[in-house]
């Protein structure tokens, strides 16, 4: 598209940023103020997050949630891997259709609904509610989420060079871990971002798919935020925020370095082939 | 065959966790509620054999149904839900469309940069978000702060607790979510297009209503059932941000299973709210299936 950029493009796209960044630099600045009243300013102070680290139920609210983000976030980015290869590369097959709704819906499926349904199961199958089935509603959901992501890598890669490495005679299975597999990592791992994000910031179906023993921190966060702002709540948010950024901003990096190797190698080859 | 190895695994676990889960919430929405654990009835009772499968079946109605329907509670809330996602999807629009405009004629090496800001605010917690507006918009808020301080108003604002909040909030939170494909459909159109409507004596405004933006159609389309599929049934943001008149179905149906513990009842619920967003989770699943084909 790209022709010319006007002031009117500018100032849109300012605007817009600072909507989507006023709202969360707020929090994060008035977590370092030392007044109880949230619109009062009283001075920088680091006292909330002293407290954070003395509030016991909080720390194990963010080890479970830690653990069942880990746990959930694995088993999604593997089935959501092999979701995207059967819809990318298996082509037909019987209940392709259904099959692929189950892969999207989920994408804008009410969490009340997923959160519900999911409670009925168990308790229908008489699995014991806690930490299990938080961690199997999050693998549900957050697969979609990396399908998609892994499903659009696949979907702009060279087939010729798997084509290659069978017609040379790897079986499927080396082939996709020596070809295939190193190809979308990238994409791979952002997924498994994506599904360890998504997990660690599910109130909803945390809600109804958990049991005694297993509060995660969204939990814990919402039965604290109900009863009004207050520092601690932006404290706790803006640790979260920050392990997110860097996450992202790290993984971001990564895949960055990792396509202009690519493109690198790709030349090179270029170079050698004229 | 080996083929079934690699479908299996995810076709079942979505099957187990998906699909037969809305099967358990429609049986459940015919029984009747229960002091028992679990807290309705009637359950098959498998000793009895095929005799416990006929009384199961028996006791089984649509009385919940009925209940809903009669109720101008659960009719309002649907009803309401679905305006306040229409009309708040129609805002996300509105913010959104300039600036995926202004990204997609932005110079090539900032666009990278600047997708990853828009996606970056996805990443961080969406419960953070809409509480960091509460703290903007409560009556001795920052907003209300800032608005006195500058003269414009002399008595603060109650926003927070009303309709307004969750418009503001649903923009917010889903912005990003209207951004993505609008920017991805407006950033394919080849500038030629655009240069020649000008070459033929159109001018900007006129080129834009009928070559760019009909062009975004597909990006319109697709941002606007992103927003609106998961927003009829927000929970949190009409829980937070709205009011005691804010009646939305995400929320009543939380209440009737937390608060009131009706399995049976919000199990009917959710079963009526999965009716209305049939249409459009039908028209996104198409669209995602005609994208995957086109570009296989």
């Amino acid at each position: 598209m790209n022709t010319r950029f006007s002031w009117f493009n500018v100032t849109s796209i300012v605007l817009g940023f600072a909507f989507l960044y006023i709202p969360i630099l707020l929090l994060v600045i008035y977590s370092f103020n030392d007044s109880k009243l949230v619109t009062v300013w009283g001075g920088w102070s680091t006292k909330w997050y002293e407290g954070l680290l003395k509030n016991d139920a909080l720390i194990d609210a963010a080890g479970v949630t830690v653990r069942v983000a880990l746990v959930s976030a694995t088993i999604a980015t593997i089935l959501g891997t092999l979701a995207a290869i059967v819809l990318i590369r298996l082509g037909r097959f019987r209940g392709r259709t259904l099959f692929s709704g189950l892969v999207f819906a989920p994408l804008v499926m009410p969490e009340v609904i997923t959160g519900l349904s999911l409670l009925l199961l168990f308790v229908a199958l008489g699995f014991d509610r806690g930490f299990w089935t938080v961690t199997i509603a999050h693998a549900t959901f957050s697969m979609c989420f990396a399908a998609v992501v892994v499903q659009s890598r696949l979907l702009d890669f060279d087939k010729s060079v798997e084509e290659a490495a069978m017609d040379l005679g790897a079986p499927p299975l080396r082939t996709f871990m020596e070809v295939t597999l190193p190809i979308i990592a990238p994409a791979v791992i952002s997924a498994w971002l994506l599904a360890f994000t998504l997990s660690l910031d599910d109130l909803v179906i945390a809600s109804f798919t958990t049991g005694p023993g297993a509060t995660t921190l969204p939990i814990k966060i919402y039965s604290q935020v109900r009863l009004g702002v207050t520092p601690e709540i932006n404290a706790i948010s803006t640790v979260m925020i920050a392990f997110v950024t860097v996450g992202v901003l790290l993984a971001s990096y990564m895949t960055k370095r990792s396509s202009m190797l690519r493109e690198r190698e790709k030349r090179a080859v270029d170079a050698g082939a004229a | 065959m080996r083929r079934w190895y690699v479908i299996g695994a995810p076709y079942l676990w979505l099957l187990l966790f998906f699909l037969v889960p809305f099967f358990i919430v429609f049986k459940i929405s015919l029984s009747e509620i229960a002091t028992a654990i679990p807290p309705y009835t009637p359950t098959v009772d498998l000793a009895e054999g095929w005799a416990g499968f006929k009384s199961f079946f028996s006791q089984l109605d649509f009385e919940n149904y009925a209940f809903i329907f009669s109720d101008p509670l659960y009719v309002g809330a649907y009803w309401s839900s679905v305006k306040i996602a229409a009309v708040a999807t129609f805002f996300t629009l509105l913010v959104a469309y300039p600036v995926a405009y202004g990204m997609a004629r932005a110079p090539k090496d900032w666009q990278a940069t600047l997708m990853m800001l828009v996606i970056l605010p996805f990443w961080t917690s969406f419960l953070i978000r809409v509480y960091a507006w509460m703290g903007i918009l409560k009556k001795e808020g920052l907003l209300n702060m800032f608005l006195m301080n500058m003269g414009v108003i002399s008595e603060p604002l109650t926003i927070l607790n009303t309709t307004t909040a969750v418009y503001i909030g649903i923009v917010y939170s889903y912005l990003p979510f209207m951004i993505l494909p609008l920017y991805s459909s407006l950033e394919k159109i080849k500038p030629s297009l655009l240069e020649a409507a000008e070459d033929l004596g159109s001018p900007p405004w006129k080129a834009f209503w009928q070559v760019t933006f009909p062009l975004s159609l597909p990006g319109v389309f697709a941002g606007c059932l992103l927003v609106f599929i998961p927003a009829v049934g927000e929970f949190v943001i009409p829980d937070l941000l709205g009011g005691s008149d804010t009646l939305m179905i995400g929320k009543t149906l939380w209440s009737e299973f937390f608060n009131n513990r009706d399995w049976p009842v919000s199990s009917a619920v959710a079963v009526v709210l999965l009716l209305v967003l049939v249409i459009p989770i039908v028209l996104f699943q198409r669209m995602q299936q005609r994208q995957q084909e086109a570009a296989s």
